[in-house]
């Protein structure tokens, strides 16, 4: 350790009791920012995954355009070649395929226009986790029921509307691919309550078998479901996929589409919720660099006199500029690595065991989201937080540091 | 008043000191109250979209109708409520009665479910939004039973514009799919998207004939002169209508959802109070005791004389009142400053406007300072800045007059 690093190190500690304070205001924020960061990234990871599991899926391979305007007729015509095309690209954990329409549901009672989706049950299933929130009846099955009426799986709000439960039966009206009236007449199989109420209400499931022949699919479908092994993988994905659907002839052409693409507004709500933390992270920052901007100013004012001397023994302004810097950063560096260390170790904790906000799970339900929260700690939650403060502070060091340049030998060892 | 005089010339005796942590003080009361009043402007606005998209501030159904809005669960005599509700309400309340129910929309192109309303124009336009927010062709009129309006986003899923035809199709009273055909008459703008594309509205005439109703309505939607009157005058109006198959509905119950949100951003702006407090109180800490340890000699001269240790600590409070009461001035009035400088235009989200549409909020937030939360901020400035600046005051007092006359 060279000379001026002793000297800095052993000057912050001549007053222990105020290094201390400035050091845990250091560590406190950077606490903060660690866990809030963890936390937002986490419930990020959540709401993504939970919305990309009961509905959109990673990607979707779609017919260009089907995204905005969801008109029967823009299918992807081959899904069979789609299949082989995604068998062969690394990373894709599982796929499925689905068609749409929309139709008038009709039971004894009520009548309703909803989506019906065309599924292929086993596939789903891994897909999707709608299967696993049946709450009565079960899931479809890819062999039609002893009565040869295809099954329906639908929403638990809609069969309270449709006044319809397990067994009934629900006669669907809709148009076909090539204009033609389609109609049957389904047996509901299963209920589900997904915990997002504009899913359960408008949602339902048939065989796509069953669906292709009612609506005069030729084997077509809307939308071939992706997921990845993980969401970082989705872009390498998306890449390969995009490289090779030119070769599957189609018109319109064949998109791939991603997450972000598919629920654009979680995309924007997520950004619109970064920079909101943003800039209440930057403000509450400043606020600690101003509490303890006087730290760093009184350790300066009050040792003019023994600048003063040490500056009539040879010492040069910049020397003395870098000890009072070494000494301010080494302050700050002890703050952010206690801060970093209990930052860590907190979110750590609530990582294995959750954080329960359990007087608001009614709003998360509704955003499909768990009452309990796993804070998420990456590389960057815990540095970017801490690197932050580290910035801001020694800004607020550099005030004081530079003021000592301005120092006249004489003056200063008359300043008691 | 010696006391103060005392205080406020010690606290100048070091002003670069003092500016330094009123500056941290001022920017902390400043957040406080900027950014609380942001996030209330957040609610503020979810709940005025959720009032004005049709809740109304309150609203009287049929007892089965919340759960299971069918037409067949309407209010059959109107005339009832309307008997009971100039006696019940404050002056200055407007109501509305309206058929509201699913139904599904198509034209050549494309089909959709809808949500049907049938409004009185001119009662409709002074309880929600759709009074003013026709962005072309015009508002409904008595005497054009097939006039409809669509929003925007509609028009664009269905390719259709001003003056033509759009087909309803529902179920009517008896059970019956009925449909008529209706011509685009005027297209609405909202601040949701969702909205744009949920409702239609047509006159409430050609909704109860299309649906057989007979002078049924499905609600009556009440807006109060104050939003804050709501549970008591439905619980009132509840009285009055006792035996009628009705219920009343404040806001509060009929948007469970915004109510959550109510409280959880109640929990949400105390905690970023005391988290601001926190950054800025180690800061108080330590400037107050440099203070206290550089006068270390002068209390030990007064102890000396005979001054009460419970003196000492009363002189260094007051100095750390009078320090937090200077940074909250000058705080609260930027921070007042600031909501002010906003409430001309607000923050405009409209680059985000799915985002915000995806967590439900307005498309331009305004700030709303609430005298509450200026309450709450400046009690727990002053309450917890008193508390912590306790430290250094005993530590002030229990200074001996020897060891504290060596120190030099």
């Amino acid at each position: 350790m060279s000379i001026d690093l002793k000297m800095a190190w052993r000057n912050i500690w001549r007053n222990p009791r105020r290094t201390l304070l400035t050091v845990l205001a250091i560590a406190f924020a950077c606490v903060l920012l660690i866990f809030m960061l963890s936390f937002q990234f986490g419930s990020y990871a959540t709401m993504i995954n939970s919305s990309v599991r009961i509905r959109t899926g990673h990607l979707q391979i779609q017919a260009q355009g089907y995204q905005e305007n969801r008109k029967i007729q823009l299918v992807v015509p081959n899904p069979e070649a789609v299949g082989r095309m995604l068998d062969r690209i690394h990373g894709v954990k599982a796929y499925t395929f689905r068609a749409n329409a929309f139709v008038l549901a009709s039971s004894a009672e009520r009548t309703y226009g909803v989506m019906i989706t065309g599924i292929i049950p086993d596939r789903e299933a891994r897909v999707s986790t709608l299967a696993h929130t049946i709450q009565q009846g079960r899931y479809l099955s890819d062999q039609p029921a002893g009565d040869g009426m295809p099954g329906a799986l639908i929403g638990r709000l809609l069969a309270r509307n449709l006044k319809v439960t397990v067994g009934d039966e629900l006669t669907v009206l809709g148009q076909g691919r090539d204009g033609s009236v389609a109609a049957t007449v389904l047996k509901v199989r299963g209920i589900f309550a997904s915990g997002q109420d504009a899913i359960d209400r408008s949602t339902t499931q048939m065989p796509l078998k069953a669906f292709q022949s009612v609506f005069s699919m030729a084997g077509a479908v809307h939308e071939a479901v992706i997921m990845g092994e993980s969401l970082t993988e989705v872009p390498a994905i998306k890449v390969a996929i995009a490289r090779k659907l030119p070769g599957i002839p189609a018109e319109p052409p064949l998109v791939v589409l991603d997450w972000t693409q598919l629920m654009p507004g979680l995309q924007q709500a997520i950004h619109m919720d970064l920079i909101s933390g943003a800039v209440f992270y930057l403000i509450l920052i400043m606020v600690v660099a101003f509490s303890i901007l006087n730290t760093f100013l009184m350790s300066i004012l009050e040792r003019t006199h023994e600048f003063g001397i040490m500056m009539a023994m040879g010492a040069k302004p910049g020397r003395l500029t870098r000890l009072v810097l070494a000494e301010s950063v080494s302050m700050t560096l002890v703050g952010i690595l206690t801060g970093v260390i209990a930052g860590c170790l907190l979110t750590w904790y609530f990582m294995a065991h959750g954080l329960n906000l359990g007087a608001s799970s009614e709003i998360l339900r509704q955003f499909g989201i768990p009452s309990v929260f796993y804070p998420h700690l990456t590389p960057l939650t815990a540095t970017a937080g801490p690197a932050a403060v580290f910035v801001i502070t020694i800004l607020a060091a550099l005030y004081p540091a530079l003021r000592i340049r301005s120092l006249q030998p004489v003056e200063a060892i008359g300043h008691a | 008043m010696m006391d103060f005089q005392l205080a406020w010339r010690n606290i100048w005796r070091n002003p670069r000191r003092t500016t330094v942590i009123l500056i941290a003080v001022i920017m902390g009361v400043w957040s406080m109250i900027f950014l609380g009043a942001l996030m209330r402007g957040v609610v503020a606005g979810m709940v005025k979209n959720g009032i004005s998209t049709l809740t109304g501030h309150t609203q009287i159904q049929q007892t089965r109708y919340p759960d299971d809005p069918s037409v067949m669960h309407s209010i059959r005599d109107p005339q009832t409520v309307a008997a009971v509700l100039p006696k019940a309400l404050p002056s200055g309340s407007h109501w509305t009665m309206r058929v509201r129910v699913n139904a599904v929309a198509a034209n050549a192109r494309h089909s959709s479910g809808v949500t049907l309303v049938g409004i009185d124009p001119d009662s409709e336009a002074r309880v929600s939004f759709i009074g003013h927010s026709i962005t072309s062709g015009k508002y409904l009129k008595a005497g054009e039973g097939n006039d409809i309006l669509v929003g925007r986003a509609l028009a664009e899923e269905f390719g259709t514009h001003l003056g033509q035809k759009l087909i309803l199709m529902s179920q009517d009273t008896r059970g019956q799919i009925v449909s008529r055909a209706f011509r685009i008459s005027g297209i609405f703008r909202a601040e949701m998207e969702s909205t744009e594309k949920q409702f239609v509205f047509v006159m409430r005439r050609a909704a109860q004939q299309m649906l057989k109703m007979d002078g049924a309505v499905s609600e009556v939607s009440v807006v109060l002169p104050q939003y804050k009157h709501a549970r008591q005058i439905a619980a009132a109006l509840q009285a009055r209508l006792a035996g009628e198959d009705l219920v009343v509905r404040p806001w509060q119950k009929a948007l469970p959802l915004l109510t959550a949100y109510l409280d959880l951003y109640d929990n949400f702006i105390l905690i970023w109070f005391v988290v601001v407090f926190i950054a800025m109180g180690f800061g108080i800490v330590n400037t107050t005791l440099m203070a206290v340890f550089e006068r270390m000699r002068e209390f030990g001269l007064l102890k000396a004389l005979g001054m009460r240790p419970r003196r000492i600590v009363k002189g260094i409070l007051i100095e750390a009142l009078l320090l937090l009461l200077c940074g909250m001035a000058v705080g609260n009035l930027l921070g007042w400053l600031s909501c002010w400088a906003l409430s001309f235009k607000g923050i405009d989200l409209s680059a985000l406007a799915q985002g915000a549409e995806y967590a439900g909020m307005a498309r331009v937030i305004f700030p709303l300072v609430l005298p509450r939360d200026i309450f709450s901020a400046n009690g727990v400035i002053l309450g917890l800045g008193l508390l912590v600046s306790l430290y250094p005051a005993i530590k002030a007092a229990r200074f001996t007059p020897v060891e504290a006359m060596q120190h030099y």
